[in-house]
C-alpha cells in the first residue's frame, strides 16, 4: 500500500471530528442501517465457581460434597424451582428478570485444561485442547474484517493474546486521553510526517511504521470522539465498574467499535471462598447493572451484546480450606436487549456423571457461543475466523 | 570485516556491540572474530540465585505438614521474580555470550512453564549447557527434565493410560513440525515415554511399574522402544534437520526463508546434529552478511531493554517495574504464552507496544523527555526545564550510569553516533529530519536516535 493511500484510510475515521454535522449525521444513519452491532467481552480471571453462582438448591449431591459452602436455599434468590442465584447477584437477577440474560449452562470443551494459564489461552485464541495458536480469536476477526486498531478495544494498558491478530491488533487503553497524550509526542508526529513509501513497504521497519501511523490515529480517533460524552450514570465505585464506565464512554459517544474487553481478576478461590467471590460477585453484578442502564439511557443497549465468561468453573467437592479447586465446565452468560433465549438456555450440569477428577462433563462447547456471536451478531463468516465448522446456537 | 558486519553479528549473536569494541574487532577477519566469539563461549556458567532457605529441606518430614508444604510452594513461587531479574542481569552482563544468545533462543524452542523456582532454574541451565551442544543429547535431556515432565504431563503418561501430549509437540515443534508424522505415530511414541517422572528434589525418576515395554511401531520400524530410542528415529529424518535449520535462519538470519541456503545447513547439521557446527557454518557464510539479512530484523522487548541497558547501565529502585515493563512490551522471561513459545518479528508490534517502545529511551533514560529543537533553536535550557518538569511525574524510578555512555563513545562524534546506535538505515526523508535537528548534546541526540522505529531494528 502506497503511503499516502495508508495515511488516508487510516485517518479518514479521526478526520469526521472535523467535517459538517450534517456529514456526520448521515454516517451515523449509514452505521444504523447496517445494523452496528457491539460485542462486550466481560473475562472473569481465575475461574469463577460456577457451582455457588447459579446454584441447584433441590440436588443432593451438591449439598454433600460442600458441607461447608453449599449456599443455603433460603440465602439464594430463586429463579426457578429448583435454581438459585448467588445472592451477591441482585441486581443481575433484575436483568434476568427483564429478559435481558441467557445462562448457558456446563459450558467447556472437550479433553479439558486445569491450568488457568493454558485454559484461558484455549478460550482466548479458540483452539483445541491440544494446540496452541499464537492469535486470538477477536484478533483474527480484526485480521478479517477489520480497517483500524479502533475496531476493537481492550479497556486496560496492554493487550490480552484474545485481541492479538496475524496482521491487525486491537488497542488498549483505559484512558484515552493518556494514550492520545503519549501518541502525540511531538517528536513522533515530526518521524510520522518524515515517514516515506520506501519505509512503509518495507517489510519489517515499514510495519512498524505503519503501526505507529494507525496507532496515532486510532488513539486520537477514541480521544476525540469519545470526550465529546460524559457518562451521567452512577456507577459503583471499584476498578471493574470503571472499566465498564469507560466502555460506555465510548459506546455512547459514537464510536464504531465492534469489540470491547473487560476482565474482573481475583476469582482463583482456593480458600476461604465465600467472602471473597461475594465481594466479586456483587462487584460483577453491580457495574454489569449500571452499565446496562447506561446503554439503554442512551439507546445503544440494543445493538450491544456482553458475554461474561471464565476460563474454567471449579471442582464440584470443596477441599479442606473451605475452598474449591480447578474444574471443567461453567456457565457463560449472555446479556443483551432482543435474546432469542431468554433465561437458563439449557439445563444445569449434571453432578451424578462426573469425570474421574469429580469434574463436570461439559455440554456446549465454547466455541458454538464464539460461532454463534461472531455468525448471527457480528454477521462475518465464522469459520474463517475460527478454522473450524461450529454449531450455531440460538441465544441471539 | 567491516564495521556494519561486525555490529551485524554481534547483534544476532549477542546483544549489539559498543564503539571500543567494535574499534578493536575493525581490525580482525571474519573468521577470527566468529572463532572468538565460540572460545568465549566453550565455558558453561550456570545462573543461580540466592536460595539457600530451600536447601536441606527434608521432603519427609515436609509431606506430614500440609501448611508449611503450601508455604513452602508459595515461597518457591515467589522466587521465580528474583529468577526473571537475575536473567536478564546475566543477558545484561554475559560471561558467555553467543551461549547466552543460544539459551535465549533454545527457551523459545524447547518451551517450558515452570512455577517452581529451582525446577525452572534447573532446566534454565540445562538449555545453557547444551545451548552450543548436540542437538541429540539436548533433546533427550530436555525429555528428562523435570520441568517439562511436569509442563507437558509426562508425569501423567503410565502405562495404562497414555497421555499424548509430550509426544505430539516434541514431533510438532521440538522436531519435525506439523504434517510429518501421523496420529498414529504420537500414540505410539507416547507409549515409549510412558514411566517418566521426578522426584520432590527435581531429579529424573524412570518408573518402571508404570513404563510400558510392548513392542511400539514407529516410523515404519517396530520395537520395544524407549523414549530416547524415538528420539534417535525421529533424527533419522532429514526434515528435523531442516526444521531446527530453518528456525535457526528466522531467529538469527530473516524471517523470509531462503531454500537454497537451508538446504546448504541441513547438509551441514544432518547427520550430527552439531549445534557448534551449524552456527559457525552460517556466520560464516558470505549470504548471513548480505545486505537484506542486516537490521532488518524487528527486536524482541528483551533485545530492547538488554540493548539499552548496554549502551546505558540502569537499574530499576523496584523490581516490579522490570517486570511490568516486561509484560507491557509482550515477553517476560520464564512466561511464554503457550508452548509454541513467541511467535516474535510483528507479532511483538501492535498500536500499544509501538508506542511503548518508542517511548521507552526517553522514559528510561531522559526523564521521558524527547527534545524536538530545530536547527536555529537556542533555547538550550528548556531541555533541562522539562525534564526537570517531567522527572517529578515518572511513576518509576531509574538510576542511569550515563558516564559509562560518555566513556564508551568518547571517540565517536555526534555525526557519527547514528552508524553506532542504528543497524537499519534510515530513508532519505528521515535522515534529513535527523540533519534538520538543532545541535544537541550527545546525550539527547542519542535519545533522539533510540526513539526512532528504526533502533527497533537489530
Amino acid at each position: 500500500m502506497k503511503r499516502r493511500e495508508f495515511i488516508k484510510q487510516t485517518s479518514l475515521a479521526s478526520s469526521i471530528v472535523f467535517v459538517p454535522s450534517f456529514v456526520n449525521a448521515f454516517d451515523s444513519v449509514l452505521h444504523q442501517s447496517l445494523g452496528h452491532k457491539r460485542l462486550v467481552i466481560i473475562q472473569l480471571d481465575g475461574g469463577n465457581d460456577g457451582l455457588n453462582t447459579i446454584v441447584p438448591f433441590r440436588n443432593d449431591i451438591y449439598y454433600k460434597n460442600r458441607p461447608s459452602l453449599a449456599i443455603k436455599s433460603n440465602d439464594l434468590i430463586k429463579a426457578t424451582d429448583d435454581i438459585g442465584f448467588h445472592s451477591s447477584l441482585k441486581p443481575l437477577k433484575r436483568l434476568f428478570d427483564n429478559g435481558y440474560v441467557s445462562i448457558l449452562n456446563n459450558v467447556g470443551y472437550p479433553d479439558p485444561n486445569r491450568s488457568h494459564f493454558r485454559s484461558m489461552d484455549i478460550w482466548q485464541t479458540a483452539s483445541h485442547s491440544n494446540q496452541s495458536l499464537t492469535s486470538g480469536w477477536i484478533g483474527r476477526y480484526l485480521d478479517a474484517y477489520g480497517k483500524a486498531p479502533y475496531d476493537a478495544i481492550e479497556v486496560d494498558e496492554s493487550l490480552s493474546l484474545a485481541m492479538k491478530g496475524e496482521t491487525l491488533s486491537a488497542i488498549a487503553t483505559n484512558n484515552a486521553q493518556r494514550l492520545f497524550k503519549t501518541s502525540q509526542e511531538p517528536y513522533f508526529k515530526s518521524i510520522i510526517k518524515h515517514s516515506s513509501d520506501s519505509h512503509l513497504n518495507e517489510h519489517n521497519l515499514g510495519y512498524l511504521y505503519k503501526t505507529l501511523i494507525a496507532a496515532e490515529s486510532s488513539a486520537k480517533h477514541i480521544y476525540e470522539t469519545s470526550k465529546t460524552f460524559s457518562s451521567k450514570q452512577q456507577y459503583p465505585n471499584t476498578q471493574f465498574a470503571k472499566q465498564l464506565k469507560t466502555t460506555a464512554e465510548f459506546i455512547n459517544s459514537g464510536l464504531q467499535t465492534k469489540v470491547y474487553y473487560t476482565s474482573l481478576n481475583g476469582f482463583d478461590t482456593h480458600a476461604n471462598q465465600i467472602n471473597t467471590q461475594s465481594r466479586l460477585l456483587s462487584q460483577y453484578a453491580e457495574g454489569v447493572e449500571s452499565f446496562v442502564n447506561d446503554l439503554k439511557q442512551n439507546g445503544t443497549f440494543k445493538d450491544t451484546l456482553i458475554l461474561t465468561f471464565s476460563e474454567f468453573g471449579r471442582r464440584v467437592k470443596q477441599n479442606a480450606a473451605n475452598g474449591t479447586d480447578h474444574g471443567t465446565a461453567n456457565n457463560v452468560f449472555i446479556i443483551g436487549e432482543n435474546l432469542k433465549n431468554q433465561g437458563f438456555y439449557n439445563n444445569l450440569a449434571s453432578l451424578e456423571d462426573l469425570d474421574s477428577n469429580g469434574d463436570l462433563k461439559f455440554e456446549i462447547d465454547f466455541r458454538t457461543i464464539y460461532a454463534t456471536l461472531l455468525n448471527k451478531w457480528l454477521n462475518v463468516d465464522d469459520e474463517k475466523i475460527l478454522n473450524h465448522t461450529f454449531q450455531q446456537l440460538n441465544f441471539v | 570485516m567491516t564495521q556494519r558486519e561486525i555490529q551485524h553479528l554481534y547483534w544476532r549473536a549477542g546483544f549489539g556491540i559498543l564503539p571500543k569494541q567494535l574499534q578493536q574487532l575493525a581490525q580482525k577477519s571474519r573468521v577470527e572474530i566468529v572463532d572468538d566469539l565460540f572460545d568465549n563461549s566453550t565455558r558453561v556458567t550456570p545462573l543461580k540465585i540466592e536460595a539457600s532457605e530451600f536447601e536441606h529441606i527434608d521432603f519427609q518430614s515436609l509431606k506430614q505438614d500440609k501448611e508449611a508444604l503450601k508455604k513452602f510452594t508459595k515461597l518457591l513461587q515467589d522466587k521465580l521474580i528474583d529468577f526473571n531479574e537475575a536473567w536478564i542481569d546475566r543477558l545484561n552482563k554475559p560471561k558467555e555470550l553467543l551461549r547466552e544468545r543460544m539459551t535465549l533462543f533454545w527457551a523459545n524452542h524447547f518451551v517450558c512453564r515452570e512455577n517452581n523456582t529451582l525446577f525452572a532454574q534447573q532446566y534454565n541451565n540445562t538449555l545453557r549447557e547444551h545451548a552450543l551442544g548436540n542437538f541429540r543429547s539436548f533433546t533427550k535431556a530436555v525429555s528428562k527434565e523435570t520441568a517439562m515432565i511436569k509442563y507437558l504431563n509426562l508425569k501423567q503418561n503410565r502405562k495404562q493410560s497414555p497421555n499424548e501430549n509430550f509426544a505430539r509437540e516434541l514431533m510438532e515443534l521440538f522436531t519435525l513440525g506439523k504434517g510429518n508424522y501421523t496420529e498414529q505415530d504420537i500414540k505410539e511414541s507416547a507409549r515409549a515415554f510412558t514411566g517418566y517422572n521426578h522426584d520432590f528434589y527435581g531429579a529424573y525418576k524412570f518408573r518402571r511399574f508404570q513404563h510400558d515395554y510392548d513392542e511400539k511401531t514407529f516410523f515404519n520400524r517396530t520395537g520395544d522402544f524407549s523414549g530416547d530410542d524415538i528420539i534417535d528415529i525421529i533424527l533419522l529424518e532429514k526434515q528435523c534437520a531442516r526444521f531446527i535449520c530453518e528456525k535457526v535462519y528466522r531467529y538469527f538470519v530473516n524471517t523470509n526463508i531462503n531454500k537454497h541456503q537451508i538446504e546448504e545447513m541441513v547438509e551441514m547439521f544432518y547427520p550430527k546434529y552439531d549445534i557448534e557446527d551449524l552456527m559457525r557454518f552460517v556466520f560464516m557464510s558470505d549470504w548471513f552478511y548480505e545486505e537484506p539479512n542486516i537490521g532488518t530484523k524487528i527486536k524482541s522487548p528483551i533485545d530492547l531493554i538488554v540493548g539499552l541497558h548496554k549502551d546505558v547501565p540502569m537499574q530499576f529502585s523496584d523490581q516490579k517495574h522490570l517486570l511490568a515493563l516486561q509484560k507491557m512490551l509482550g515477553q517476560v522471561l520464564l512466561r511464554p504464552p503457550n508452548v509454541a513459545g513467541w511467535k516474535g518479528g510483528t507479532q511483538w508490534i501492535d498500536s500499544n507496544t509501538i508506542l511503548l517502545r518508542l517511548r521507552l529511551p526517553s522514559l528510561l533514560l531522559n526523564s521521558a523527555h524527547i527534545s524536538t529543537k530545530q536547527k536555529g533553536e537556542f533555547n538550550d535550557r528548556l531541555d533541562s526545564f522539562i525534564k526537570r518538569k517531567k522527572e517529578k511525574h515518572l511513576p518509576y524510578k531509574v538510576e542511569h550510569d550515563w558516564k559509562h555512555f560518555e566513556a564508551e563513545y568518547k571517540s565517536v562524534s555526534n555525526k557519527d553516533l547514528q552508524d553506532y546506535m542504528l543497524v537499519a538505515k534510515p530513508s532519505a526523508e528521515i535522515q534529513s529530519f535527523l540533519n534538520e535537528l538543532g545541535k544537541t548534546s550527545k546525550q539527547e541526540y542519542c535519545i533522539q536516535l533510540m526513539s526512532l522505529p528504526e533502533y527497533q531494528m537489530c
